[in-house]
């Protein structure tokens, strides 16, 4: 799959606070959720982002809580995908049995500014910043997380499986 | 191959030998743990699935502990959503009204999670029970929901780091300020993916309710989990507790860690995080002055008995300082129940502190101790991000009890010995 939008970029140690405060957190509802997304960092994030837009990020994004409320505001806001230069661990699970792609390249995250336009060729984790044509090599899926993905998520797989 | 503590735990969880770091496991869960944030996710998760049974309603347990009391109908809507589903399948660990505690202080002192549990929370806090020598982690929700169905989960085996505490402890120091040390040391990603082994003579001594608080905040290096080799100490602490066997695990001499780091307790004064990362740690003594709207003393973190004596011993027969709210939140009711026994509360209410119920509310700006615009708090809780515990543009600062004590009483960050000789 090829997916391809416009670069929102953050810094480093972008915490699940950050991305979806805890205030808001009496409720699951994606469309409630989105409408908090990042606001913290930039208020604007919610009025701003369109669907299939990008998220760019430095070290240890998504550090802090569990709350699967951060990549379900995420991908509720329309965003695409993130690519960051390292993801804190439980957000990382959390992405992927969100459906939410996330990729990882210290190399991207540092090139890429705040509105280039981006694609990602999800099959061969390779990233491409379309102004300038510059690659990038995200970091490969451990092959187990790729069953999961290829099962549809981690629910299921278990349906498949009948077990973990 | 010597292994190590953890190596050894997640051995004992799953069918595949000889584990090394890397290596992609499935485990068998001992406690799986949510709270009425994270558990109607599952829920919702478990019933989209379609599926009928638990795989244990006896290791299932949810903790009603965020936004409770109920600060509003949203989130009364979420604690009934959880009861109903614990009724249905006749989960009995579900804690509430006058038994809820914050969950982490609360499983240890109900014996429901014990050493050696491989131990899966819906929490990032969930570490806290390397604290007792489980290997314990934190999950999202769906992570959650599958442990519920099949009572397992997968885990990447992760490499150890070790830090060694030696010497003794300053004055007024205790398992958070070693803990805010490490992380000042390592920083906020420095253990990310990896198991903290903690020790050394200093942890060899420190009790129960400290090593909890260090294990705690394992999550705040970005760590899979933190963990102590349980001892006697720990044995003292669990055995009138356990509600089932337990197994004591210590690492091999020759168990390989991917670092070793060591810390001469003698060098490590009272710690402070600034904001707005638990990494900017600083010593007391160079924090300058800095003025403070609100002091809390609870949570996961910091909220147990031992650190309720702490903070009465400071603040006894003098008061919170004018203009300064003091909220001092017992973490669960036992806690609540020992510290009226031993005249703490009584201390604190003469003080001028606000004594609140078991809950987590003010440390993820839930509730019961909101900061506006502009305002400063220090909070012995475990997380200083933006907007953590109010509006964006306030600040957090995190500490011990003996400082947050101290800080009360002055109106500015203070060292206890400022205001106790």
């Amino acid at each position: 799959m090829i997916l391809r939008g416009r670069a929102f970029v953050f810094g480093n140690d972008i915490d699940t606070d950050a991305i979806i405060p805890a205030r808001y957190l009496n409720t699951s509802d994606p469309e409630e959720l989105k409408q908090y997304c990042m606001v913290d960092v930039d208020p604007s994030f919610p009025f701003r982002v369109k669907r299939g837009d990008i998220i760019i990020a430095g070290k240890n994004f998504g550090c802090g809580s569990s709350r699967e409320h951060a990549p379900i505001a995420i991908k509720a806001s329309g965003v695409c995908c993130v690519i960051a230069g390292s993801f804190a661990r439980i957000f990382f699970r959390n992405s992927f049995n969100m459906g939410l792609p996330v990729f990882e390249s210290a190399e991207a995250a540092s090139s890429i500014k705040e509105g280039d336009m981006v694609e990602v060729d999800t099959d061969r984790g390779i990233i491409r910043e379309i102004t300038t044509g510059k690659e990038f090599k995200a970091r490969p899926i451990p092959p187990f997380m790729q069953e999961l993905i290829a099962d549809g998520g981690l629910m299921e797989h278990i349906k498949k499986h009948g077990s973990m | 191959m010597g292994m190590t503590i953890t190596e050894k735990i997640l051995e004992a969880h799953t069918d595949k030998k000889d584990l090394k770091p890397g290596d992609i496991i499935k485990v068998s869960v001992d406690v799986a743990l949510a709270n009425d944030i994270t558990a109607p996710i599952a829920i919702k998760e478990f019933e989209k699935g379609g599926f009928r049974s638990v795989f244990d309603p006896g290791k299932i347990i949810f903790v009603l502990d965020h936004f409770t009391p109920n600060k509003d109908i949203a989130s009364a809507m979420q604690c009934k959503l959880v009861r109903d589903f614990a009724r249905k399948y006749e989960i009995k660990n579900c804690f509430e009204g006058g038994a809820v505690g914050v969950e982490h202080a609360l499983l240890p002192e109900k014996g429901l999670v014990l050493p050696g549990d491989l131990v899966i929370g819906a929490d990032s806090h969930t570490c806290t029970y390397g604290g007792l020598g489980a290997f314990a982690t934190g999950v999202g929700s769906t992570d959650l929901a599958a442990v519920m169905i099949t009572g397992q989960t997968w885990l990447k085996v992760p490499e150890t780091m070790k830090f060694i505490f030696g010497g003794i402890l300053q004055p007024w120091v205790g398992g958070k300020d070693l803990i805010l040390y490490l992380i000042g040391d390592i920083g906020v990603d420095g253990g990310l993916y990896k198991a903290l082994e903690i020790g050394g003579p200093a942890i060899e001594a420190l009790d129960v309710s400290g090593r909890l608080t260090m294990a705690n905040m394992a999550i705040e290096a970005g760590a899979k989990a933190g963990i102590i080799a349980a001892d006697s100490i720990t044995e003292a602490y669990v055995k009138p507790r356990a509600v089932r066997p337990y197994t004591l695990y210590a690492s091999d001499g020759n168990a390989v860690y991917t670092t070793l780091r060591e810390y001469d307790c003698a060098n490590i004064e009272p710690q402070v995080a600034c904001p707005h990362l638990p990494e900017n740690t600083k010593g007391i003594s160079e924090v300058g002055e800095i003025m403070l709207d609100q002091v809390v003393i609870g949570s996961c973190t910091n909220g147990r008995i031992e650190d309720l004596r702490i903070a009465a011993v400071v603040m006894q027969g003098k008061k919170v300082a004018n203009g300064l709210r003091c909220i001092i939140l017992p973490a669960t009711p036992a806690i609540f129940l020992e510290a009226e026994h031993e005249g703490l509360i009584k201390i604190f209410l003469e003080s001028g502190a606000i004594i609140g119920p078991p809950t987590c509310g003010p440390c993820l700006g839930g509730h019961m101790g909101i900061l506006a615009e502009g305002e400063r708090a220090l909070s012995t809780t475990n997380r200083n991000f933006v907007g953590r515990m109010g509006h964006p543009k306030s600040e957090v600062y995190l500490a011990g009890p003996a400082v947050a004590a101290a800080s009360a009483i002055t109106g500015k960050i203070s060292s206890p010995t400022e205001v106790i000789q």
